[in-house]
């Protein structure tokens, strides 16, 4: 697969369960080189639309390329240029770290110096040098992660699905694995992984926000952050904070306000006329201002922006 | 099907198989548990049967016939009274079986040309065995009879001359009519079919409960490759278990074997194909472990226990029993190895019972590799 080419390609795709529509009519495509990241709470359709890429799923509508090979008709080819990692550890735990690489060795049929010389690799980048016959019970799981991890890619498929790589992983690890990422990234893989930590969503190239099973919006973070955003955004530090946000909600020109740690978001429609009359309106109440000013939205903005006015409107807005 | 993925799976169990130390209990010591347990505790012989004497004579002659009793395998004198609520109350709390009651002119009515009658009673709570315990102890007293009626004929001055019919019976195959020798053959296949079934219900359940299934089914590997790599271990142990029972059966209950090993290794890893097969088929459908394992007790150990002719002779059972026991494949590897044990027939001479089990390991092993989805939903 050369740089630039389309890896991934879904069109109107459609699962169902029962009554549930897990995911709803998604179309999106991934190219060689590319973080492609799929951002959304958990229960959004993440994990389903995955499978459905991976084969694991047959889709109930709809279609989907991967490499280049239908997802419904050619699972088994699918799966020759894939490397999955699930979000739930699922390596053996009572095999050694040696014996699991040599287990997916035996699968994908990487064998001899190869086999060696990856496996080699695998060890240095997880940390697990002279750890070869340690139970991977007994890992921590930042180690298992990049045990995982390694066992993915022992093959080098072009394209890897990683379904919540970091989840429950400590901040060191799960810097270092996306250090992993972007090299891997860097030789051409195309990289499709979801997650629901906003700021590793920042690693990503290109962004897919997905809510209730349907793409809410999809594009660079930057762009996702200048265009998503219906105002300008402005933070608001106030004691005490519930009367604050009570007082905002139903001020004139307040498109928008969320708690955001120890401080307000506000999203207005005209910054500078906000900054003007939110003090007194504050002061009235009795309210003491400590900050108001304007912030760059971060894509948790961008997320809470675009899922609230969907859940105002109802499910209907698209 | 490719040889690389097949013995990475294959592999893979051998390791998970010898670290766990639950399988390897299943795999050494269960069968040799179980063989004794069935040995012994499933036996239709009756020996020892403890009796309770009340001799109201004393005499020469009833002595003479409680001796027989005594030095009979199937009874035991265990006790002896001089009234008859003591004889009543011995089987009333169960202590002796059968009471013999010894008329107090017993000797006197033999030496006139009889008839002496001797009373039995039996504990008839289990009619089956009660009947068995009439049948022994009138021979017993039948025995002791011709002797007197020829001691009798003799001093008459009729040498020689014994009674002047009776049948030369040879019993064929089992001469020493031991039950054990007929069940023991019969112990092997129950054994092999609740190991068979069992070490394969929890292979695939196992990887579903642990989460690697997903893992499993996203690279290249086909269906087949996992079945057939899955199975192949415990295709392995199957034969050793085999091997292990039949050494039990042969050395420890000194059943004769009369086969050949051919015959009987070719009938076991059919039998095994069969009951692997059912395991797995199981292990897919019920996705736990735990429901894998019931639906395999249920449906492996229970027919082979009861419809195969392991204990219940098939041709006393209703006709509409009797017509499905034909899809019991234990039914046909029982025959197998009674077959192969006492008779020591050939391979050639069980080709039916052969073909059967053929047909069944064919469709069983077909239908669990269709039915295993490399599909979540």
């Amino acid at each position: 697969m050369t740089p630039g080419e389309r890896s991934v390609l879904a069109e109107d795709l459609v699962k169902r369960f029962g009554d549930f529509t897990a995911v709803d009519r998604i179309n999106l495509e991934t190219r060689a080189g590319e973080i492609f990241g799929f951002l959304g709470p958990n229960g959004a359709g993440k994990s389903t639309t995955i499978r459905m890429l991976c084969g694991l799923l047959r889709p109930t509508a709809g279609r989907a390329y991967v490499a280049g090979f239908d997802v419904a008709r050619e699972p088994e080819r699918v799966r020759e240029h894939i490397g999955y990692m699930l979000q739930k550890f699922s390596l053996y735990n009572d095999l050694t770290v040696e014996e699991n690489l040599r287990f997916f060795g035996g699968l994908y049929n990487v064998a001899g110096d190869i086999l060696r010389e990856r496996m080699g690799w695998t060890l240095g980048m997880a940390g697990l040098e002279g750890r070869e016959r340690s139970m991977t019970a007994t890992l921590s799981g930042g180690w298992k992660q990049r045990l995982a991890l390694g066992c993915a890619v022992l093959h080098r498929p072009p394209i890897l699905f990683l379904d919540e790589p970091t989840s429950g992983v400590d901040p060191l690890s799960r810097r270092k694995f996306w250090e992993l990422i972007q090299q891997m990234a860097h030789d051409g893989v195309t990289v499709f992984v979801t997650t629901h930590y906003m700021e590793e969503a920042e690693y990503c190239n290109r962004l897919a926000l997905i809510y209730r099973g349907r793409i809410v919006a999809l594009g660079t973070p930057t762009e996702l952050k200048q265009r998503a955003m219906t105002g300008e955004l402005l933070s608001l530090e106030a004691e005490p904070l519930g009367a604050a946000l009570e007082a905002v909600e139903t001020a004139p020109g307040v498109l928008e306000a969320a708690v955001f740690g120890n401080a307000l978001h506000l999203v207005v429609a005209d910054a500078a006329a906000a900054r003007a009359s939110l003090p007194g309106r504050l002061a009235a109440r009795g309210i003491t201002l400590a900050r108001l000013e304007p912030i760059r939205p971060t894509l948790e903005d961008v997320f809470v922006s675009l899922t609230t006015g969907r859940d105002a409107n109802g499910l209907e807005a698209s | 099907m490719r040889w690389h993925r097949l013995a990475a799976i294959a592999r893979k169990e051998v390791i998970q198989i010898l670290r766990d130390r639950r399988s390897l209990f299943i795999v050494v010591i269960m069968p040799v548990v179980l063989m004794f347990l069935f040995g012994y505790g499933v036996s239709l012989d009756l020996k020892r049967i403890p009796v309770c004497v009340y001799d109201r004579e004393g005499s020469q002659q009833s002595r003479n016939l409680l001796h027989r009793f005594q030095g009979s395998d199937y009874f035991a004198v265990v006790k002896a009274v001089d009234n008859y609520p003591e004889l009543v109350r011995a089987i009333d709390t169960g202590r002796c079986y059968v009471g013999i009651i010894i008329p107090h002119d017993f000797s006197q009515r033999l030496a006139t040309g009889g008839p002496a009658h001797v009373q039995a009673v039996v504990d008839a709570t289990d009619d089956n065995t009660a009947n068995l315990v009439l049948g022994y102890t009138e021979a017993v007293v039948r025995g002791f009879g011709q002797e007197v009626q020829l001691d009798w004929l003799q001093r008459k001055g009729f040498a020689g001359s014994g009674p002047p019919l009776s049948v030369e019976s040879r019993t064929w195959y089992n001469e020493n009519l031991e039950s054990q020798a007929f069940i023991v053959p019969g112990v092997v296949a129950i054994v092999m079919a609740v190991i068979g079934t069992f070490l394969t219900s929890l292979t695939i359940a196992r990887e579903w409960e642990r989460g690697t299934m997903e893992q499993l089914i996203s690279t290249p590997v086909t269906p087949l490759e996992v079945m057939a790599g899955k199975l192949l271990p415990y295709f392995a142990i199957g034969m050793f278990d085999t091997a292990l029972c039949t050494s039990v059966a042969i050395a420890w209950f000194r059943v004769p074997f009369r086969g050949q090993a051919v015959t009987l290794f070719a009938s076991s890893a059919l039998f095994l194909v069969v009951v692997l097969s059912l395991g797995f088929f199981f292990s897919v459908v019920g996705k736990s472990q735990l429901a894998a394992n019931q639906a395999s007790l249920v449906t492996t150990f229970l027919p082979a226990f009861l419809l195969s002719g392991f204990l219940f002779a098939i041709e006393q059972m209703p006709v509409p029993i009797q017509i499905f026991t034909r899809i019991v494949p234990a039914r046909y590897y029982v025959s197998l190895l009674k077959d192969v044990f006492l008779k020591g027939s050939t391979l050639g001479q069980l080709r039916p019972e052969l073909f059967a089990l053929a047909v069944f390991a064919l469709a069983l092993a077909t239908l669990a590799t269709r039915i295993f989805q490399k599909r979540l939903g």
